[in-house]
């Protein structure tokens, strides 16, 4: 019944610590179909990363405890599957970037070694052949001179061009889901503007699904399709983005859209959605954002509102005041 | 006409790296290849540009973190030199984590006043600034990391208030913010700016702020500005072709993205041989004869390029 | 501020125990110093009762760890014993950590020419074999308690140099030392308020984990005759004098050598799990 690639559903999720726990997930819904370029936008403390790092087991294990839902992911029961399932999955049916290339590249080996490592290690490839495959790779990200950046150590590139080799490593085994976490927020406005071209190139020619992570709601309304918009561990509104942006219908995510600069002239002083983020340890009974809602009312302090039933491809929002407004049960 | 704050004169500056055995250096990186700024009271000036552009060694030269190499710094013609503070990027690693806060808040006081303030003396100033930045009373014996990010760059705000500066250097101030908490650092500033009489110097690779809040903008390339002139006229008809593709990249929301960015050479020239003749030649889709001499910031008062093809569409 | 300290110790507790070793080397030092405060009451004998009928006596029910050449219960002996260890790590740690973190961070932070300096000097110190050079200045000064204590606390200060320069060198970077330079903070202000209380965790783990080292170093200056002398029980000099009767007497040598181990490992462990639960990445809540 259901293709999809990830599917996560009523997810939550908390990290136990001293006098208490940081609830970073309440009751997460999202789902990735195939060839799709999902985004999920959010600040911090809204559990977009957090989903990630869960969706590819790289949370510690011991240092979280999911309190109710499930995760899907090709198939498999994430939350549930051996390790050994994981080895199998990540790397070859599933991908990851990160925020920064500069970290995410061993400093001591050249780049050489560890894309043929990567690609050896999933294609059992011999050598010869390997090097063959990371040089069309590269060449396939625009790279100029792909020789010469085998032979290159990561500290000698730049952040882009590191990116660029991540995403070819990332690329190299054709993973059927690329999760890419902020994979540009680190880069110059110019490079990142090639990289993700590059990527969204990529997923086209390999049909493969991005579920693509940030903060940046003008990126995201360039490159997806569809975006789920985050706050304090639940999602508060999805649809089609581009609908999203141009008609947002959740509270926070219409305070969002106001608060960025370029929306009013020189010097006029931004709408600022008044309050602060909510502390995870010690989230209200009902709406997350209700402390800091302009719409807030005895519905939302009661119970935390959720999205209303209805398949992906519908524009909806987690709000009291506007499921009232629509008439929802 | 006001007297500018500070002037910068044809400052270079480069960093030695790489030595020799005899500990000569054999390799430099130019981080500033000939600026020209004035600073002028009351205004906020914006310098934009991306990684490697030198606007962070900027910032370090103004502040005094760093001498010029060539060329010099020159304040006010008539009294002594201008009172500035900076504030950092990030919130977090610009706090000493292990004072309390209204440590941090009167530390330059303290060190202005040679440690001669008694401690209530500090504390006074330290919660008369806090309460300007909206950081209640009690919250000053707390540390660091008991706050938000946004609240944390308030108290660095607090911090470079407390000694009444003239010019305050933001450094890339909402870059480690989220999108909710910068519109309130940004309300807090520009009210501040305006209270106050301050003059800011706004340092930031993000178009969208400097357009909000800079008077003047000056747009940074491997060491030089390339163009400068008021915001309205710079970043809505950019003349310098650098200036352009800058403002071409940045995502808007809505609008479709031009693919044939694609295939563009994107990579900036390393800083430790510097091209001859126009930095941006390599890049630039308007190259020709000429483009192989150094280019001069040319142009009127108003709006400065450097570009001799495009100094000529500057309207006078 | 009595509540604020509350709550980080009890932070540092929640941390500790769920780290089973780092428990037991807490409960071994706990019992350690217990044992040297006690030291009266616990003990069944007076350990420098001689006793020429009773010499070299295996473990039984009267003699706990059995006797020595000259009938002394080595069961007091050994707990007797560990005053003078237990003497000279309080001694040694305190001393050699602040006058060596001292130097350290003002070397580190001035940097230059100065620091180069104190950093060769450090050098010339560290190039000899510890072991070595604090027996010839523990021999040099001569044979005493006092003097082992200083031979080893001189030895042991370039080590605490050596990290709280790397600290400084570090927190001299950080944007909030920069900005303190910004204001025109001096090099002694920066080190008074921003590199002692940044450098210092690192510096504690060192110490706890140098209390085993001194201990080891104590009773290898008492296994050669330097250290405490006789009647004065004290571990490594037991473990000497137990060599002579090896063969037969196993029991002489192996029990002091059995707390000199315990000591030193309980105190690595201790020190260990502390490095761990102080790490800075683990920002307390």
């Amino acid at each position: 019944m259901d293709a999809s690639i990830l599917s996560i559903d009523g997810l939550s999720l908390e990290f136990p610590i001293y006098q208490g726990a940081v609830r970073a997930l309440n009751g997460v819904s999202l789902r990735v179909g195939p060839k799709e370029m999902v985004g999920v936008v959010g600040e911090s403390g809204s559990g977009k990363s957090v989903t990630a790092m869960l969706a590819m087991r790289l949370l510690v294990a011991d240092s979280y405890r999911v309190t109710a839902g499930s995760l899907t992911m090709l198939g498999q029961d994430i939350l549930q599957a051996s390790e050994r399932t994981m080895l199998g999955l990540r790397g070859s049916q599933v991908a990851m970037i990160f925020q920064e290339p500069m970290t995410a590249l061993n400093p001591t080996r050249r780049i050489g070694d560890l894309m043929l490592e990567v690609i050896r290690l999933h294609r059992h490839s011999g050598r010869d052949e390997a090097r063959a495959e990371a040089l069309s790779l590269l060449r396939g990200m625009h790279v100029a001179d792909p020789e010469h950046v085998l032979r290159t150590y990561p500290f000698e590139l730049s952040g882009g061009m590191r990116q660029r080799v991540l995403l070819a490593m990332a690329f190299s085994c054709k993973p059927r889901l690329l999760i890419a976490d902020e994979p540009t927020t680190a880069l110059d406005v110019t490079v990142q503007r090639q990289v993700l071209l590059l990527m969204r190139e990529k997923a086209r020619a390999m049909n493969t699904a991005v579920l693509f992570i940030t903060h940046d709601m003008a990126v995201v309304s360039q490159f997806c399709q569809r975006v789920y918009v985050m706050y304090a561990g639940s999602v508060v509104e999805d649809g089609p983005t581009a609908e999203v942006m141009a008609a947002p219908r959740h509270p926070y995510t219409r305070g969002l859209l106001h608060a960025l600069p370029d929306r009013v002239g020189s010097r006029v002083p931004l709408e600022a959605i008044r309050g602060t983020v909510p502390d995870l340890t010690q989230l209200p009974r009902g709406c997350a954002f209700a402390p800091r809602c302009p719409l807030a009312r005895e519905a939302c302090r009661e119970r935390p509102p959720s999205l209303p039933v209805g398949h992906a491809g519908w524009h909806r929002a987690a709000c009291w005041a506007v499921q009232e407004e629509d008439g929802q049960p | 006409m006001n007297a500018p704050l500070l002037t910068l004169q044809d400052v270079h500056v480069r960093f030695p790296i790489g030595m020799d055995w005899l500990g000569r250096s054999t390799e430099w990186v130019h981080a500033l290849n000939g600026v020209d700024l004035d600073i002028l009271p009351g205004e906020t000036l914006g310098v934009v540009g991306e990684s490697g552009c030198g606007k962070t060694t900027l910032a370090q030269v103004v502040i005094g973190l760093v001498k010029p190499t060539a060329g010099a710094l020159r304040g006010r013609p008539d009294s002594a030199t201008a009172r500035m503070q900076i504030v950092f990027q990030d919130p977090q690693s610009s706090l000493d984590p292990r004072l309390p806060v209204w440590r941090i808040i009167s530390e330059p006081l303290h060190v202005e006043r040679r440690g001669k303030l008694s401690r209530a003396a500090l504390r006074q100033a330290a919660m008369a600034v806090a309460a300007q930045v909206e950081i209640p009373p009690d919250y000053l014996d707390r540390y660091p990391h008991e706050f938000s990010g946004g609240q944390r760059q308030r108290i660095a705000i607090a911090r470079a208030l407390v000694t009444e500066p003239d010019l305050i250097l933001l450094d890339e101030p909402t870059s480690a913010l989220d999108i909710s908490v910068q519109a309130q650092i940004l309300n807090l500033l520009n009210d501040l700016q305006r209270r106050l009489g301050l003059t800011y110097l706004l340092i930031s690779h993000n178009v969208a702020v400097v357009r909000h809040m800079s008077d003047r903008v000056a747009v940074m390339y491997l060491g030089q500005i390339v163009e400068l002139g008021r915001t309205e006229e710079v970043l809505r008809a950019p003349l310098h072709p650098y200036t352009r593709l800058l403002l071409e990249s940045v995502p808007r929301l809505g609008e479709p993205v031009d693919e044939d960015a694609l295939s563009a050479t994107t990579e900036l020239p390393g800083n430790r041989r510097l091209p001859g003749g126009c930095f941006f030649r390599d890049r630039c889709p308007l190259a020709q004869a000429g483009c192989e001499r150094p280019q001069a910031l040319a142009g009127q008062a108003r709006l400065r390029v450097r570009c001799h093809v495009q100094a000529q569409e500057v309207p006078c | 501020m009595a509540s604020a300290l509350a709550h980080s110790l009890g932070f540092l507790w929640y941390r500790i125990r769920n780290s089973p070793l780092t428990l037991i080397g807490l409960a071994i030092m706990v019992a350690v110093l217990l044992v040297m405060a006690l030291a009266p009451e616990l003990a069944p004998r007076d350990p420098n009762l001689v006793d020429l009928g009773e010499r070299l006596l295996p473990p039984s029910h009267a003699h706990w760890f059995g006797t020595d050449e000259v009938g002394r219960d080595l069961f007091s002996r050994i707990l007797f014993g560990s005053r003078q260890s237990v003497a000279v790590a309080l001694f040694v740690v305190p001393v050699s950590g602040t006058l060596g973190s001292f130097t350290g961070c003002l070397s580190g932070a001035v940097g230059g020419r100065t620091d180069a300096l104190i950093m060769r000097c450090t050098d010339i110190v560290l190039s000899v074999p510890s072991l070595v050079l604090t027996m010839a200045l523990a021999a040099a000064l001569g044979p005493s308690l006092f003097n082992a204590m200083l031979a080893i606390t001189v030895v042991r200060i370039p080590c605490y140099m050596r990290l709280a320069r790397g600290q400084a060198l570090v927190i001299r970077e950080m944007n909030y030392t920069k900005a303190a330079r910004t204001f025109g903070g001096s090099h002694w202000h920066i080190v008074r308020w921003h590199v002692f209380r940044n450098a210092l965790a690192p510096i504690i783990v060192q110490g706890t984990l140098d209390v085993g080292g001194t201990i080891l170093m104590a009773a290898a200056l008492g296994f050669i005759g330097l250290g405490a002398q006789q009647p004065t029980a004290e571990w490594g000099a037991m473990v000497a004098t137990g060599r002579n009767f090896i063969l037969d007497q196993w029991w002489y040598s192996a029990f002091p050598g059995f707390a000199i181990l315990v000591t030193a490992t309980g105190c690595n462990l201790f020190g260990d799990g502390l490095r761990d639960v102080l790490d800075p990445r683990q920002k307390g809540r």
